[in-house]
């Protein structure tokens, strides 16, 4: 039955090559949007290098505090925040805690090189995976010392060194300090913000902005759970010692607001407002999603009803036959997510390339968009889905039709 | 084997209705083969229609094999047309995008059949009505006699007991138009398939056992 329906799809795919070429064409493009922006959302949200637990971590960097009167003052929470509080929770395994890329100018041959600088403790060399090059993470012991060290990616060593030369005992001077280069690791991605920066340094020296006494300042943390089902337990007990939080200031705040979330809940968080339902955002991009994928599916309800509506005497002739309605339905169905896949295919096609284009391209600095299974999982679903929607309502229509009335049309 | 009761069709627009049959009843006998004539627009594909349970009267009761039709669904409608009856049209109605053989086995896509096993009927099928040389042919490839034989290989493939033939050398010249009834004949005399065939041919309508003429939805003789 399978291999009919697959044969009078690829028979009317070839009938009618305008129709096909505009239904292939539209899929195509609206499969493949949707294959580059999974592929996107999974670059920024996946577990991908060096944050490789994320599945298992959970992310602060939003700190607000509010009084009744309708101020409002949020941000990046305070080193002491997340030193004195943060790291004194019981129930993670770690807490990584890192500053804010800090710009900083380098210069190399009198050219100016723009560096991102990012404070770190020990623990965020264990809870990221970095991939080093040469040498290794600065210790504990370097970090207490005050020692200018830093850990650089490779391509601050290759503009900085040279292309490939060997960097670890030599020293990189930005914004007129000199640190010791002890590691070189694989750079990371501009577009993860926890772990994304040129240098990396030890907290302890200077201008990483630690002596600031309130809650709020320039520096963010990751909590890594032992295992995943700690997480709900690290959340609550966060929110405990948020609720036991002193007020910076009890004359200007009344009330003072962070919370640990999973990776994508705390951009979401952070772009919307630290106060924000997580289940309303998360509604309203399925929304969005939804109507994205609707127009085409709308345009494409159009030209199969046309298409189906051509083949009223072969409606006739099945039914006679003894095809039932619901027959006719699922063979329609099949036939069109049969187009489907095809146009996911040609999609799949554009994507890869798109994807290369991006990569290669240099608009998102070290971008590594891929097509990986979880994406083409995630593909597939939305073949399957994009299929479905599009033949239910054409082929519902068609089995509605009278037999002697599709024999005569 | 089919009966007719007292079977009435109107069509309704929004502002005439139009007897199409009035008050026909028939008995038709398992084996006989049943002409159908008469002028244009006076019933006889419509009747047929009801026959092969493709339309349903306005009024009166369809038996076939002392079954009554009326209250079945449309999925019981669809398995005892694909059990029971065979049909063949005037515009022979093949699917051009599938070939010849596929067209054949499509009433037997519907019965829980191999593929093996259709394939084999079908080329059976084809074979009686002597078109095993053009079963990888697509239906556009074919003459209209070859079309219409088709057709019929399609109509006996699943060896209904009742085969209902609207005009089925109508758009055929005579020779071609005689060989079609000659395989009708071979059909109903070799197998023992009831048929009931419309036709505005007296010399075809001739060579079948009874004939039943219609006037303005009535039955005449």
């Amino acid at each position: 039955m399978l291999k009919n329906y697959f044969k009078i799809a690829i028979a009317v795919l070839k009938r009618r090559k305008f129709f096909t070429f505009i239904s292939l064409f539209g899929i195509s493009i609206t499969l493949a949007i949707l294959m580059v922006t999974t592929s996107f959302v999974d670059h920024m949200t996946g577990a991908r290098y060096p944050e490789f637990k994320r599945e298992r971590s959970l992310y602060v960097h939003s700190f607000k505090s509010s009084s009744k009167k309708g101020y409002i003052n949020g941000g990046e929470p305070s080193f002491y925040f997340l030193n004195n509080y943060v790291l004194k929770l019981k129930t993670p395994e770690m807490v990584a805690i890192c500053s804010s890329p800090a710009s900083s100018n380098a210069y190399v041959n009198n050219k100016k090189l723009k560096l991102d600088i990012m404070f770190t403790n020990r623990a965020f060399w264990d809870v990221m995976e970095f991939e080093f090059i040469e040498g290794k993470p600065y210790t504990q012991q370097q970090i207490l010392n005050g020692e200018f060290v830093s850990v650089i990616n490779e391509d601050t060593r290759d503009a900085y060194f040279g292309q490939g030369v060997k960097a670890v005992g030599k020293y990189i001077e930005s914004d007129n300090i000199q640190y010791r280069v002890i590691g070189v690791v694989k750079t990371v991605p501009i577009t993860r913000m926890f772990s994304s920066s040129d240098l990396y340094v030890p907290y302890t020296l200077p201008k990483s902005g630690i002596e600031t006494k309130g809650y709020m300042g320039n520096y963010m943390c990751v909590l890594l759970a032992k295992q995943k089902s700690d997480l709900t337990k690290i959340k609550e007990e966060y929110n405990q010692m948020m609720a036991k939080l002193p007020l910076a200031d009890p004359k200007e705040w009344d009330t003072q607001e962070s919370y640990a979330d999973s990776y994508v809940g705390s951009f979401i968080r952070r772009s919307s407002g630290p106060g924000s339902k997580l289940g309303t955002i998360y509604f309203v991009i399925g929304a969005i999603v939804f109507v994205f994928m609707l127009l085409p599916t709308i345009n494409l309800v159009n030209i199969n009803i046309t298409r189906i509506m051509e083949r009223s005497s072969e409606i006739g002739v099945r039914k006679a036959f003894g095809a039932s309605s619901g027959t006719l339905v699922v063979q329609f169905i099949v036939e069109n997510m049969i187009l489907t896949f095809l146009g996911g295919l040609l999609g799949l096609v554009f994507a890869a390339i798109v994807i290369t284009i991006i990569n290669t391209s240099g608009w998102i600095p070290n971008a590594d968009l891929s097509l990986n299974f979880g994406v083409l999982t995630i593909s597939f679903l939305l073949c399957v889905l994009f299929g479905f929607i599009s033949g239910v309502y054409p082929a519902l229509r068609m089995s509605r039709l009278q037999i002697v009335s599709a024999l005569k049309a | 084997m089919i009966q007719l009761r007292n079977i009435e069709k109107v069509y309704k627009t929004d502002t005439v209705e139009t007897l199409a049959l009035h008050r026909i009843n028939m008995e038709i006998d398992k084996g006989e083969f049943l002409s159908v004539m008469g002028p244009s627009g006076c019933g006889k594909s419509t009747l047929l229609n009801i026959m092969g349970l493709l339309d349903a009267p306005s009024k009166g009761e369809v038996k076939i094999s002392d079954q009554a039709t009326g209250a079945l669904s449309d999925k019981q409608l669809a398995i005892f047309r694909n059990k029971r009856l065979g049909f063949i049209f005037q515009s022979y109605h093949l699917i051009n995008d599938l070939r010849v053989l596929d067209n054949v086995e499509l009433p037997l896509l519907y019965r829980n059949l191999t593929a093996a096993e259709r394939t084999d009927l079908a080329r059976e099928a084809l074979g009686k009505v002597g078109l095993s040389n053009r079963m990888k042919h697509f239906p556009t490839q074919l003459s209209g006699g070859q079309k219409q034989r088709v057709a019929i290989a399609r109509a006996i493939v699943g060896n209904p007991e009742i085969i209902l033939a609207d005009e089925p050398t109508g758009n055929l010249d005579s020779a071609m138009g005689n060989e079609i009834m000659e395989i009708l004949l071979q059909l109903n005399q070799n197998e023992g398939t009831t048929i009931v065939m419309v036709t505005h041919d007296e010399h075809m309508a001739s060579k079948t056992h009874r004939l039943v003429r219609l006037f303005d939805g009535s039955q005449v003789q």
